[in-house]
């Protein structure tokens, strides 16, 4: 088995118009620019895939990755628990024109949604939201004594994922914080494209330490040097630009 | 209106209620100044929702990880003793009542415990984070904020005005002028300044201050 494919154009090949994208990071910390960019060079080389929904934490930061995404015209719609950053101004100038659909979800509710996308649950209760307009239209029920508000599954075509290293059957560990959604996102695609920092042979990951097992992954791609969202906005970066 | 708290003091209060070995979530921003006031022989234990338990200060300029930050996307450390884990398990400790004490700002606090901290209305892009899920789930939910506004008004309401965060969630509100508990819908002192009259102090806030035993003076050190 291998999982491996030999560029980052094939590794993204997979995403077209109107799909459902999940893009792992939290900020800049586990945000595959690489994989975001490969898809930003397809789109300006052949005009697709466009209209997509991508779900994120935030709303990109600066001008790379995800907010070069968001400023390419690449997305109507972003389901995010917090869409503000340091250098938010590509989404808030689209949003504020209307020209982007936002549907706002608590962070807990957003990572519980994606987990239970990926475990086969279509709905779950949280106390998340009771009482509170991002409550509204939903179910409650009561648990016990107490008001819960139901949630529903997450689930994506495609999920664009940053791992620290990986072996060919797809098994994965993540580097530090840099993890955050990403397992959980491996598991609640049809596809899920990992870039990683090294390919290792399999057998290289101590089983004890995979993160992510392999049946959640179906290509990756290696990048040896990954490019951080932080660095590359202190040095006012702007994708596609100065930046390769 | 008297002298009030400086934040670093608010924070410093705040810090005393923290035990040794407890587990703790301090907000983005004002709130992650109580980490720097823990009483000499206690090391609490502080949870971030980005994943990492038993993180400490930001590193030296220069020596920025940028795959280890906090929930407010700034660089921290690590301590000995520290863990990663992805964001399910990370607000499973969240909901599920494994944190002893969440720390949060406020726009508002209504004496039902009610909480507003994260929209001040529909103008500008609405951004909800953790907050809504760290308000259910910690054993003590409190608050540290300024006891009036800006203009002068009370934070401190019978009823928020503004969007809520969550529903009958705080129990304790740390502000400065006054330590106040939210028991049985009920604003009660706790702690004021000494040199603040409970007129002047019930003058600055939104519904009645209910003084039930000894009100004790709220006394913190120059910071």
């Amino acid at each position: 088995m291998d999982k491996t494919v030999g560029d980052l154009a094939t590794a993204v090949a997979g995403i077209r118009d109107g799909m459902t994208v999940m893009i792992g990071g939290f900020g800049g910390a586990g945000a595959p620019i690489e994989l975001i960019h490969a898809l930003i060079d397809r789109f300006r080389a052949t005009g697709h895939p466009h209209d997509l929904t991508v779900i994120n934490n935030n709303a990109g930061n600066g001008h790379v990755g995800l907010a070069a995404l968001i400023e390419a015209g690449m997305v109507k719609k972003l389901i995010c628990s917090f869409p503000r950053s340091a250098d938010p101004v590509v989404f808030t100038e689209l949003y504020q024109a209307g020209k982007i659909d936002l549907e706002l979800v608590p962070q807990g509710t957003l990572a519980e949604r994606i987990r239970a996308g990926g475990a086969g649950i279509p709905a779950f209760y949280t106390p998340t939201s009771y009482g509170t307009d991002l409550a509204l239209g939903k179910p409650v029920a009561e648990f016990d004594g107490r008001p819960y508000v139901q949630e529903r599954w997450l689930k994506a075509d495609v999920a664009l994922v940053k791992a620290e290293t990986a072996d060919p059957q797809g098994n994965l560990t993540y580097r530090a914080a840099a993890r955050n959604f990403n397992p959980l996102m491996c598991m609640a695609a049809a596809e899920t494209v990992v870039q990683a920092r090294r390919i290792v042979p399999a057998g290289d990951i101590d089983p004890e330490s995979v993160v992510t097992p392999g049946i959640f992954v179906q290509k990756v791609v290696e990048v040896p040097k990954p490019q951080q969202e932080e660095d590359l906005n202190r040095a006012n970066a702007v994708y596609p630009g100065a930046v390769s | 209106m008297t002298a009030k708290l400086t934040n670093n003091q608010i924070a410093w209060r705040a810090a005393q209620d923290i035990a040794d070995g407890a587990y703790v979530n301090l907000g983005i921003g004002f709130p992650e100044k109580v980490a720097q006031y823990q009483p000499p022989g206690r090391e609490a234990i502080f949870h971030t929702e980005n994943g990492i338990l038993n993180f400490g200060e930001a590193p030296p300029q220069g020596e920025e990880d940028w795959d280890l930050i906090n929930a407010g996307k700034r660089p921290v450390t690590l301590k000995p003793g520290a863990s990663f884990f992805h964001h399910a398990d990370s607000f499973a400790m969240v909901r599920g009542g494994h944190l002893d004490v969440a720390i949060l700002g406020a726009y508002e606090v209504a004496e039902n415990g009610d909480l507003a901290n994260w929209s001040t209305g529909p103008k500008g892009v609405p951004a909800v984070g953790g907050a809504m899920d760290l308000v259910h789930g910690a054993k003590r939910v409190a608050v540290i904020t300024d006891h009036v506004t800006k203009d002068g008004k009370p934070k401190l309401l019978k009823r928020c005005t503004l969007p809520l965060t969550g529903v009958g969630c705080v129990t304790r509100v740390y502000t400065s002028l006054a330590v106040i508990d939210i028991e049985s819908g009920r604003f009660v002192l706790r702690e004021k300044l000494p040199d603040l009259s409970l007129d002047e102090l019930q003058a600055a806030t939104g519904a009645e201050l209910l003084v039930a035993g000894a009100v004790t003076d709220l006394i913190v050190p120059e910071l």
